[in-house]
């Protein structure tokens, strides 16, 4: 028989339905190898206890009806879990517990999962590498020392080593994507307004999108068809028909128009990254897609414009962590010493470098050059997806520029650190559906992943060319259990 | 443009966040490295280019001004730092 860890989330499903195993049993075998795998430091919240009655409860008086029927996950902790300690991967929140549930959670628990734990992260998602949490950086399963990417990593992590069969995360700027491709796992980010933000902790509003992170694209659909809802909570939810994304999930890509945008071709990228691109190509090709010439012009200028507007963006939502109603608070002398000493001592470097760089955009006699600017290039980099989207359904690029890096790689220079997001900027800039699949191993059999970039609302597109894609590719990782105690 | 160990000072102190003269002289590095790498946007003539101020390019919904949550009290208190029933305790701010 296999191992019931190396089921998918959609196979461990009909066992469920089936019959074949309870889900106390299966929420046991997460929790046991979840034990074991404290060296990856993933986990910065276990409800195991809770997750054993949970499960019990479900076998007890089973719905074999709803979607994730008695199924375990543990999810990124920038979600807010009711009477959940909810971190956000900083000081600042390490004694927060919310009182009230995220609506992407939500929507899991409803369609009858489980709550494993939380998951470590970037500080307020602030990071590449999760190298800027509070907990201490994750440990990437494929390497010892290898950071999983960020500022997803702790989720990555964890599904890359089978400590819970799918998971949730956050994506501001690649955040899923990036380490998606990291860890040989799938991610997507949704279309800007599809999922609700209610309950996630903010970073930058106009960016935030939360999206599955799945061993493969069944299970990515899956989990996307349960997260992504109409939600009045959230002013920027949009109300749209969405598609069964796991039933209509097919093969079915024929005549779909491909682009290349031809400025993803960077300086430097390794000819390993290249030639996997070329290879997405042909794979498509044999799908019966035809690939396209395209161009984006203002890709390079993507970055520096994420870095006003993401951090401009964060300093005004961070303003509310000033140590009066909830969080952290140092003691001072008077009111304003108070706050900042508070915010001192209760933010990492990055999240203060970030509210300092947001803070001096946004200052008098500033705005104009810098926030003002941003948001003029920002409309640029749209408007060069809203005229190549006239020619083609849905564009194929790298999703990062390098595979995974050493820890300690590039935490002094921070300017390499945000190069990493290169590829996935863009689509967050301009609010579109983007998925990374693993799609081949660089020299050291580090995992490469490909994205696909599709149009507003057109996640079943990008879904179903993964879908092609991940066959053709056939990916598979070889690796022990090194981490395992 | 550069920024000097003055304007970080004055930032930081926008930002409501304390730091020491070396984490400011780290910092004026950092940002002048980030802002330098910035600039390039300079490249850009954006004069005719309206800016994008929302991705999902629809107004806001309107809902009936009425009271969903109520008799919350304890929740909303129940996160803050000193411990107390029925207000937020913060240091003495009126001589």
């Amino acid at each position: 028989m296999t191992n019931l860890i190396d089921l998918t989330l959609s196979d461990l499903l009909k066992k469920i339905k089936s019959k074949e195993i309870s889900s106390k049993e299966i929420t046991t075998v997460y929790i046991e190898r979840s034990k074991k795998s404290k060296k990856l430091n993933t986990y910065v919240e276990e409800t195991f206890e809770e997750a054993i009655k949970n499960s019990e409860k479900f076998d007890n008086n089973p719905n074999f009806d709803k979607k994730l029927s008695g199924i375990p996950l543990a999810v990124k902790d920038l979600f807010c879990t009711k009477n959940v300690k909810t971190t956000a991967g900083s000081k600042i929140l390490e004694n927060f517990v919310p009182t009230y549930e995220a609506t992407v959670t939500q929507n899991l628990w409803n369609e009858g999962a489980i709550l494993l734990g939380k998951l470590n992260c970037d500080e307020f998602a602030m990071g590449s590498s999760n190298e800027t949490s509070y907990f201490g950086n994750v440990i990437s399963p494929i390497d010892d020392n290898l950071v999983p990417g960020g500022s997803s990593g702790g989720s990555a992590s964890a599904l890359a080593a089978k400590l819970t069969p799918a998971t949730i995360g956050t994506d501001t700027g690649g955040s899923i994507r990036q380490p998606a491709s990291f860890t040989g796992t799938v991610g997507l980010k949704p279309t800007y307004g599809s999922c609700s933000r209610y309950g996630i902790v903010a970073f930058a509003s106009s960016l935030d999108q939360a999206g599955p992170m799945t061993r493969d694209v069944k299970d990515c659909a899956l989990m996307l068809e349960v997260i992504s809802s109409f939600d009045p909570k959230d002013s920027t939810s949009i109300n749209f028909k969405r598609p069964n994304y796991f039933s209509d999930l097919n093969r079915n890509i024929k005549g779909k128009k491909i682009g290349i945008p031809k400025e993803y071709r960077v300086d430097g990228m390794p000819t390993e990254i290249e030639n996997l691109w070329e290879k997405g190509k042909s794979y498509l090709k044999d799908c019966g897609a035809e690939i396209i010439d395209i161009s984006l012009p203002h890709t390079n200028y993507a970055l520096p414009t994420y870095y006003i507007v993401a951090p401009a963006e964060a300093s005004s939502n961070l303003a509310r962590y000033d140590g009066v109603k909830y969080g952290y608070r140092a003691d001072g002398e008077n009111l304003i010493d108070m706050y900042e000493k508070t915010r001192s001592l209760g933010f990492g470097d990055e999240v203060k470098r970030r509210i300092m760089i947001g803070t001096y955009v946004l200052s008098s006699g500033y705005y104009d050059a810098y926030y003002l600017k941003a948001q003029k290039v920002r409309k640029l980099i749209k408007n060069d997806f809203d005229s190549a989207f006239n020619k083609v359904d849905a564009i194929l690029t790298p999703s990062t520029p390098s595979s995974a890096f050493k820890i300690g790689d590039k935490t002094n220079d921070p300017v390499s650190m945000y190069l990493n997001d290169i590829f996935t900027v863009p689509v967050n800039l301009a609010g579109l559906p983007g998925i990374s699949i693993p799609a081949g191993l660089d020299k050291n059999n580090y995992p490469l992943g490909l994205q696909v970039i599709g149009k507003p609302f057109d996640e079943q597109v990008i879904l179903d060319i993964a879908f092609s894609m991940e066959e053709k590719i056939n990916f598979k990782l070889k690796k022990n259990d090194w981490w395992i105690k | 443009m550069s920024i000097d160990l003055k304007t970080v000072k004055h930032i930081s102190k926008l930002s409501r966040i304390s730091i020491d003269d070396q984490k400011a002289k780290k910092l004026e590095k950092d940002l002048n490295a980030i802002f330098k790498w910035i600039e390039q946007l300079n490249q850009l003539n954006t004069d005719k280019v309206e800016p994008l101020t929302s991705i999902a390019e629809t107004s806001l919904r309107f809902r009936k001004d009425q009271v969903e949550s109520k008799n919350i009290r304890e929740d909303v208190l129940k996160n803050s730092p000193r411990d107390n029933k029925d207000y937020f305790v913060v240091p003495k701010v009126v001589e």
